[in-house]
């Protein structure tokens, strides 16, 4: 089982490591929107004398370029092809397969993760920190920390994709639900603006009653030393919970499958 | 002639990785210098193996893509400049790639191809009457593209490419992948077209059947070169294709039997295999009866298959 | 012509209607979240760069309005992408029709109606509530300054899409353009800085978008110093734009032709 699971992540990683023209694109794309956030929070903090929300300048630029390097490693804007196996039918070849499909799209996906942290993730972290003052963590042990917050922020994006592209077992076209869930998960998981500009109901209710924020506000909180391992048994809490979710969901779908035969 | 090209050429830079990171600029040429003529109302068989320069040559006589060097006319016209007025001229088919709107019933798309060509209502319906009838379209013309069989979609395909009437039909590989039953069809429905004599067809295939059956006259092109032009019996004649005579005996095969015309390819216990020299069967068949008693005999045209071959190998 | 194929299209997709339902709520929502986010930002500071509440509105819903109207006419011209690397663009060029309008025909998306009739309802309440000392030219302009955004835009969606013509594998590229215009184009250009400013606001244009069409209908200098006729310049700003997206388009169809796919 575990050397499936490396082999897995090992083709995740080579699979994405193949398309090298992509990867400098999106480095440029995640690099602008970078500048483009960038300096509209900056703007923002220097128009006001309490801040944002408690954040100096040198956080937020972190913020922002550490948020658009995690844009690509959670992915969460990226539909796994799982709905396209689904509708077309392959999906009974996965599910002949000794391994649960859930397990072989996590481990995939973890790989490429992995490839996306060695180049679109530190890239646009370069950039910024070429043109901003970035805040650099004051304990050593907050990188630690935050490592296991972005493995647990894949894994929270890759559950929700993997329900998504569930979906596609009872409707013959996943836009709609998908174009939701690109969206709902931008702003809320703090990727336009962090969650405490919010008011404090609603901040509140995304952090603890959705998995946005364990995608990309939990880690960057984490990393600019606003939060501890307090948002890590969070964001754990949301990858168990979801990756039973798929279970659950994947095996009324399977039913469903054996019943109607396809 | 509707088609003529002389000198056509068609040059590809390619790079390759030499190396690491270095690359290497190279120049192929996909058509290297053909020269091809059509006349109005003839079926044309366009052969070669893969990457041989079929498909690009089609595209420069359709207006997809700008020739290296050479002239081509179709139609009087040259293709990429008179795109748009070209267009409304030929048809095309390309047996990968689909003309038809994938989420649209099959009449929807045909309907949608009359505007677009601005084919006269009248015309349009009586073409469509002929194709749907030829081709039983009738059963599927109500459901959706994406839900068509490939022999039911390809069958559309050549229908939407002969709605606004063209003068020059281009066919890239029709028949690639479809099942017995829809190859036949689509093939009989291009004999029928080439009995009109009104539509002049260039047709590649891999399909040798397709070859046999269809096509008169043959253009075989080899590494953008064209290499035969001219009957399927001529190819047969240039590369010594012959009609085999394979017969079974009631007696072993004696050695030293001398037949005039023809010659022994093999022997497997009482069944010999003979090849004949251009002498008619009858003569070889007479002087082997008198040599041996016989039990069975049949002859064997040259297959095309073979011919072929042998052109590809450059033997 | 055109009209057939544009029909066909929305038949096509208004097919799977509980989708399509989704869809156009969905793109309303988008469009809500995109304003949702100045407002939230706007209230953090009180003001935006230095402008006040209807002024960030107006500059906000013009952006907004002139992108969904680019986007809905020829947003899917980044489909182009896939033609090409599928080779589909060839059947485009083997119809009597221009490749282009063809291209954005077959691909209209009419789920974006929703969005383009939000952002003009927006951009109505904007100038009602904005401070505006209305005469004849700034009648005129609040109504052309949408209608060349539109154009400025949709000429970066056709030239961003030609790159496709050279590099199939450029991915979303074109978006930091598209998209990253969009979003430089919705906050007043004095919240940027250093060459970056330059380069988005002045050398691509996109000052011309939203900024200066504000500044000139609410009746204010510019503080960055441009001199005030240039405020009223946005139209002229959208016909090079729209020229050179032009050039773009036929010379990537020039080069797809001697090279093919």
């Amino acid at each position: 089982m575990l050397s499936a699971s490396w082999a897995l992540a090992g083709a995740g990683f080579r699979r994405y490591a193949t398309y090298r023209q992509a990867t400098v694109a999106g480095i440029f794309t995640n690099s602008v929107f970078g500048f483009l956030r960038c300096y509209v929070l900056l703007a923002v903090a220097a128009g006001t004398a309490a801040g944002v929300a408690g954040y100096t300048g040198p956080q937020l630029a972190t913020y922002v370029w550490v948020g658009q390097g995690m844009l690509a490693v959670v992915n969460s804007w990226t539909m796994l092809d799982l709905a396209d196996r689904v509708r077309s039918g392959d999906i009974t070849a996965d599910l002949l397969r000794p391994i649960d499909p859930l397990w072989t799209y996590l481990w995939t996906d973890l790989g490429r993760a992995g490839f996306a942290m060695l180049t679109r993730f530190a890239a646009p972290l370069v950039v910024g920190a070429l043109a901003f003052e970035l805040y650099a963590p004051a304990h050593a042990v907050t990188y630690v920390l935050f490592a296991v917050s972005i493995v647990l922020a894949v894994v929270v994006g890759f559950a929700c994709r993997y329900l998504v592209g569930l979906t596609a077992f009872w409707l013959l076209d996943i836009r709609g639900v998908s174009m939701i869930w690109v969206f709902l998960s931008g702003v809320g998981s703090g990727l336009y603006f962090p969650l405490a500009l919010l008011p404090d109901w609603l901040s509140t209710f995304l952090w603890i009653g959705t998995p946005f924020a364990s995608l990309l506000q939990g880690p960057l909180d984490i990393l600019v030393e606003r939060g501890g391992p307090e948002i890590l048994a969070l964001q754990l809490f949301w990858a168990v919970a979801l990756l039973w979710a798929c279970r659950v969901v994947q095996a009324r779908a399977v039913a469903k499958l054996v019943i109607q035969g396809g | 002639m509707i088609i003529s090209a002389s000198g056509l050429r068609k040059d590809f830079t390619v790079n390759r990785k030499v190396g690491r990171l270095r690359r290497e600029r190279h120049v192929v040429s996909a058509v290297d210098g053909v020269d091809l003529t059509v006349r109005r109302g003839e079926l044309l068989g366009y052969i070669g193996p893969n990457g041989a320069g079929k498909s690009t040559t089609l595209k420069m006589l359709t207006g997809v893509l700008t020739p290296s060097a050479g002239e081509v006319r179709v139609c009087g016209l040259e293709p990429v400049a008179k795109r748009t007025t070209l267009a409304r001229r030929i048809g095309v088919v390309f047996g990968q790639r689909s003309q038809l709107w994938w989420d649209l019933p099959l009449a929807e798309s045909f309907d949608l191809l009359r505007h677009i060509y601005q084919v006269p209502a009248a015309d349009h319906a009586a073409r469509l009457a002929r194709c749907t009838d030829l081709l039983g379209l009738a059963e599927f013309a109500r459901t959706p593209v994406r839900q068509l069989s490939l022999g039911q979609r390809m069958r559309g395909e050549l229908t939407a490419a002969l709605l606004h009437g063209p003068e020059v039909l281009f066919l890239d590989e029709p028949t690639i992948g479809l099942d017995v039953l829809s190859k036949q069809a689509v093939r009989e429905f291009l004999g029928e077209l080439d009995q009109r004599g009104d539509t002049t067809v260039v047709l590649t295939t891999h399909d040798l059947a397709d070859i046999e059956k269809l096509c008169k006259r043959l253009v075989v092109i080899d590494h953008g070169r064209v290499v035969h032009d001219g009957t399927l019996d001529a190819l047969h004649a240039r590369y010594g294709s012959r009609r085999t005579i394979v017969a079974d005996l009631d007696a072993d095969w004696p050695a030293d039997v001398c037949l005039p015309g023809a010659s022994v390819v093999s022997v497997e216990g009482r069944r010999v295999t003979l090849e004949l020299n251009g002498t008619t069967a009858g003569e070889v068949v007479a002087a082997l009866a008198k040599a041996v008693p016989l039990r069975d005999l049949s002859v064997r045209e040259p297959q095309i298959e073979d011919v072929v071959a042998r052109l590809y190998r450059r033997d | 012509m055109y009209g057939h194929v544009l029909r066909a299209q929305i038949r096509s997709q208004t097919q799977y209607r509980m989708s399509f339902v989704v869809e156009v709520i969905g793109s309303v929502v988008i469009n809500g979240l995109d304003l949702a986010t100045v407002f939230v930002l706007f209230s953090v500071a009180g003001s935006l760069g230095g402008f006040g509440g209807t002024e960030v509105l107006l500059l906000t819903t013009l952006s907004a309005c002139a992108f969904a109207v680019a986007d809905l006419v020829v947003g899917n011209a980044d489909k182009l992408r896939d033609y090409v690397r599928t080779g589909l663009f060839d059947t485009l060029l083997l119809r009597p029709l221009s490749a282009l309008w063809q291209l954005l025909a077959v691909n209209f998306a009419p789920r974006r109606v929703g969005r383009a009739v939000q952002g003009l309802v927006l951009y109505v309440v904007a100038l009602a509530i904005a401070d505006i000392d209305w005469d004849l030219a700034r009648a005129v302009y609040a109504v052309g300054a949408p209608v060349a955004g539109a154009v400025f835009f949709g000429s970066f969606f056709i030239a961003g899409s030609t790159v496709a013509f050279w590099w199939v594998e450029s991915g979303e590229m074109a978006n930091a353009f598209t998209y990253g215009g969009k979003d430089f184009s919705a906050y007043p250009s004095t919240m940027y800085d250093g060459w970056f400013r330059t380069v988005f606001a002045s050398a691509l244009g996109f000052g011309f978008v939203a900024y200066l069409p504000t500044l000139a209908l609410v009746g204010r200098a510019d503080p960055l110093g441009a001199p005030d006729w240039l405020r009223w310049c946005s139209p002229v700003t959208a016909l090079i734009a729209a020229a050179l997206a032009a050039l773009f388009w036929r010379t990537g169809v020039r080069h797809y032709r001697s090279t093919g796919s």
